[in-house]
């Protein structure tokens, strides 16, 4: 069965979204949450394993010291305030996945509340607010082996691993966003775009959202044009890009907004999004809602962070992505569009460390969102997925600086360290692209270019000396783009005896 | 005088200087098992060979002259709710039957390296849910005093392994009283040390927040001696105090009550009370002023509530402790049979590997802890629950320890209080307000019942961290009893 889906800007002129988001970051501690089995990705099946994260009968928790931390420096970061005292506390149900049949999360005492992190959408500045931040572990992974839909559902048996159970996952709450209206898919982007960046500048996580270490649930209701009162909502999961993020809201928008519009009423539910169709599907309701007997966890301690200690952590803080984004702004000289432009394309970073690879912010910028940016097009793949390094742009630009590349050439070196052959000094030897600054051979070269070009060649003796840049065209030419132009120029000039 | 009679200390002694070896204990007190066990079943699991090659290993790090405990060497029979890597562990549960641990818990690590011999795994009522040990999925134990009546529980069968000297000590757990009650009941001395105070690690859970592991012995100062060996902070458990064990020996050595002051609780006594019972614990308050304490009456009114409060909380967190218990990774695992989904073959397993006490308990559990009911029944709960924290506080200022009957009557009929649980629960009516402060508390003999001629324990309280005063004045009480008794009350039992 498929959804009737309201074309968009339809939806948005009889509705307006009411958005909200959680979601789950899985840190890069070392050991996880509850006991000191390794957190590494990709190991074999049940290898990462021991008695308290299988939930061996006799097992107990203790707190990874280094998850507190890190789920204090996030809460600082989203300008959070963070609890003097606060627990744990078990929630309650049943699945093959979750060894204890309880998870350790928190409940009504979150160890970080009430934050706001800005982001920028169309040139304006959305404040996003937190509602909580707090910190949990993570379950097993099912695998439904048989069955049609790959869910556990008719499923022919399913396979258990519990290298993930335990690995400690930080759950960020926004309050409900409205007023978001038309730009409601770019903000909920937006959003998640920049708590990536804040993770990744604390180092806090690989927020990789294709491996699952962050994953957004994505809330969206709608109510009529006017009204007061929020609509049901619907919990999208499975968003596992920050194009799924915002494609995600908008079908959602345009699958509610047929509903009513149509006199229907909204299940509250949670639904799956499809990165193949871009439409969600229908999951668990939630109308019977699930009781979860949450109760403080009695085998831990409760968390009293040392103010001090916050303060510490506070002070020591890196800085923050939006504001480093203006302080490379100021320094680079850029235009808030060509900002946005580097942002939304997520070429910042890219951009950042080629300057620091030692290139001109310009340089930088110009191959990032120019050359490349049209071949991850071509390729239909990411700036940070092409294979080249901001340190082999940074090299490319040295080159163009020295005069041994001009940027036809250069455009050739970065094709030919796209197609793996080598760094861009492999490929101007293998390619043989040095600019010929040799003055004999070119000296050779614009001889028989002078001799071919008699008429512009007496112009230019005649004093007509914008006429050179025909015979500096065909001396160009001539060495199949490797002649340095300027010297060029300057040798037929000398040759043909006139002087600027 | 056999090995099999002689004190922990004693027998270590013994097999410290040469005297006796590790082996030939231990050959003594399996001749026990065997003769007896048929009338008790105290254990779950016995394995003759395991125990001599424990025994002889610790007679060659003796020979090596390594440097053991005093107890190295000494046998000791285990609560088969701790985890043992080379023996299997049931908490008397069908649903583990057979389930052999890949870990050691942290009791039994100590145990092992202090050079305690495990003789091993003592019946139990299921995972610790009971007063009688007749919960127990494997059967339950009978008294040494009286075959026909009940060891105490839940630790019954470490209880009677004592008592009927199988084993000269052996471990406990202590969620409502399931040491100090069993421990009266049987003629012997069973100690509850302050929450925290031991390690829950490898202890199979039933209410995290009150399970505490502690000793049992035929004496005051063989319980201190076990106490230390197996007590302190552990890593491994969080709610595990860091703090040095309180000198539980030399408080047990010093046995002295001269200038102590010592409370009567004047809740507990009355109704409900076995004349018997009150008879004996009077006696004991008038020997403790003969000893020179000075003993007053002191009010908890908050102990009244402390059964409910318990009967909340005990539950509700079994009901998450036991969740874990779903066929999947270990244990029990009905009706797989290929059509079934993960969701059912967990609820027929769990029908079937859980007895109705336990269900009883997981069912008041959830419900307590449901949405819309969390605040009147859980919430309530943890309120008396620092009521009587405070009460304690209060009176630990009048006083220097409390003391009252450690269970209102002495031990009932096998079968008698089966089918009534709220009559079974009353056993531990004494003994639950400690566990719900998380303070000290041990049960040391005070005689036996006129009518019945089964043993009474005498309770004493101390503060949170104050485990040596348990000590102090149960070694007190003990050697003035025993000097009035011609020596220990076990003596008076029949022979098996
Ligand atoms: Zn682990």
């Amino acid at each position: 069965m498929t959804d009737t889906l309201m074309p968009y800007d339809e939806a948005l002129a009889q509705f307006e979204p009411v958005l909200g988001l959680e979601t789950h970051v899985e840190l890069g501690t070392v050991s996880k949450m509850f006991c000191g089995c390794p957190t590494a990705f990709g190991a074999p099946p049940n290898t990462h394993v021991c008695p308290v994260c299988l939930a061996l009968p006799g097992s107990l928790p203790t707190a990874n010291e280094m998850a507190i931390e890190s789920t204090i420096r996030i809460g600082l970061a989203l300008n959070c305030s963070i609890a003097g005292w606060c627990r744990f506390a078990r929630k309650n149900y049943f699945y093959p996945d979750m060894p204890k049949n309880y998870q350790i999360s928190q409940y009504d005492e979150p160890l970080c509340f009430d934050g706001y992190l800005d982001v920028e959408v169309d040139g304006r500045t959305v404040r996003i607010e937190i509602e909580r931040v707090h910190l949990e572990e993570d379950t097993g992974k099912s695998t439904h082996v048989g069955g049609a839909t790959g869910r556990i559902q008719g499923a022919d048996y399913s396979i258990v691993d519990y290298n993930r159970a335990g690995i400690p996952l930080v759950e960020i709450v926004t309050k409900p966003i409205p007023g978001t209206d038309r730009l409601a898919p770019e903000v909920a982007r937006a959003y998640a775009t920049e708590l990536r960046e804040v993770m990744r500048s604390l180092g806090v996580s690989d927020v990789r959202m294709e491996e699952g270490s962050m994953r957004c649930d994505v809330n969206v209701s709608l109510m009529p044009r006017g009204a007061t009162e929020w609509g049901t909502r619907t919990e999208t999961k499975n968003v596992n890009s920050l194009r799924s993020v915002e494609r995600s809201v908008r079908s959602e928008i345009e699958r509610q907004a047929a509903i009513l519009a149509d006199g229907g009423r909204i299940v509250q539910e949670t639904r799956h999004f499809h990165e193949d169709t871009g439409l969600t599907t229908s999951g668990r309701s939630k109308e019977e809602a699930q009781d979860y007997r949450y109760f403080p966890e009695p085998d831990l301690v409760p968390i009293e962070p040392d103010p001090e200690w916050v303060a510490r952590l506070k002070a020591e803080l890196p800085e923050l992505p939006s504001v480093r984004r203006r302080r490379l702004q100021a320094d680079w000289g850029v235009s808030d569009l060509d900002m946005a432009a580097m942002h939304n394309a997520d070429a910042f970073v890219l951009v950042e460390a080629t300057v620091a690879a030692g290139a001109p912010a310009a340089d930088a910028r110009k191959w990032w969102m120019g050359e490349l940016a049209r071949r991850a097009n071509e390729a239909g793949t990411t700036l940070a997925a092409l294979p080249i390094t901001p340190a082999q742009i940074a090299r490319v630009t040295e080159l163009v600086a020295s005069g041994a590349l001009n940027d036809k050439l250069a455009r050739q070196v970065l094709e030919g360290v796209l197609a793996g052959e080598g760094s861009p000094d492999d490929v101007v030897a293998a390619r043989g692209l040095q600019i010929v600054n040799d003055d004999g051979e070119l000296s050779a070269i614009i001889d028989q270019v002078i001799a071919a070009n008699a008429d512009a060649a007496d112009k230019i003796r005649g004093g007509k000396i914008a006429a050179v840049g025909a015979l500096v065209g065909g001396v160009m030419k001539a060495s199949r783009g490797k002649a340095d132009a300027g010297r060029a120029r300057q040798l037929i000039l000398d040759k043909l005896g006139v002087t600027e | 005088m056999s090995l099999i009679h002689k004190t922990a200390a004693e027998l270590g002694r013994l097999i410290a200087t040469g005297e006796t070896s590790s082996v030939e204990v231990a050959q003594a007190h399996l001749d026990r098992i065997a003769a007896v066990e048929p009338k008790v079943h105290a254990f779950l699991h016995v394995d003759p060979d395991g125990v001599l090659a424990q025994a002889r290993a610790v007679d060659e790090r003796l020979a090596a002259g390594e440097r053991l405990g005093p107890l190295a060497g000494v046998p000791i029979a285990h609560k088969d709710v701790f985890t043992t890597a080379d023996m299997p562990t049931t908490a008397g549960s069908k649903i583990l039957e057979g389930w052999r641990p890949p870990y050691d818990a942290t009791v039994t690590q100590r145990l092992r390296a202090a050079g305690l011999v495990i003789l091993g795994k003592t019946n139990l009522d299921e995972f610790a849910m009971g007063s009688s040990t007749e919960n127990s999925a494997y059967g339950p134990t009978r008294n040494p005093w009286d075959l026909t009546r009940i060891p105490g529980g839940s630790s019954g069968g470490a209880s009677a392994s004592v008592a009927a000297y199988e084993a000269p000590l052996s471990t406990g757990t202590d969620t409502g009283g399931s040491i100090r009650q069993p421990a009266a009941v049987t003629g012997i001395v069973g100690m509850k040390p302050t929450y925290g105070g031991s390690s829950r690690y490898g202890l199979i859970a039933f209410a995290s927040s009150l399970d505490t592991p502690g000793p049992f012995a035929r004496n005051v100062l063989d319980a201190a001696l076990l106490h230390e060996a197996f007590s302190g902070h552990d890593p491994m458990d969080s709610t595990s105090i860091d703090a040095p064990v309180p000198p539980v020996v030399e408080a047990a050595r010093q046995a002295s009550v001269d200038g102590l002051r010592i409370g009567v609780v004047k809740e507990f006594g009355g109704d409900g009370y076995q004349p018997g019972v009150l008879a004996r614990f009077q006696e004991a308050v008038d020997l403790l002023e003969s000893l020179g304490a000075k003993v007053v009456e002191v009010s908890c009114p908050s102990f009244t509530y402390a059964l409910p409060a318990y009967y909340l909380i005990a539950p509700s967190e079994c009901s998450s402790n036991l969740a874990r218990f779903d066929a999947m990774r270990y244990g029990l695992r009905v009706g797989d049979d290929g059509t079934r989904s993960a969701e059912e073959v967990m609820a027929l397993t769990r029908a079937a590997g859980f007895g109705p006490e336990v269900k009883r308990r997981i069912m008041l559990g959830t419900y307590a802890l449901s949405s819309g009911y969390y605040d009147a029944y859980y919430g309530s709960a943890q309120k008396v629950r620092t009521l009587i924290a405070r009460d304690f506080e209060a009176a630990f200022h009048q006083v220097d320890v409390l003391i009252s009957p450690t269970t209102p009557t002495t031990a009932f009929p096998i079968g008698e209080r089966a089918d009534d649980p709220m009559a079974m629960y009353l056993a531990d009516l004494c003994t639950i307000p400690s566990n719900l402060a998380g303070n000290a508390a041990i049960s040391v003999p005070c005689g036996r019942a006129d009518e019945d001629g089964l043993p009474v324990g005498l309770q004493i309280m101390a503060p949170v961290l104050g485990d040596d005063r348990c000590y102090r004045v149960g070694a007190a009480v003990e050697k003035a009893f025993e000097d009035r008794w011609g020596g220990p009350l076990l003596k008076e039992a029949p022979a098996l």
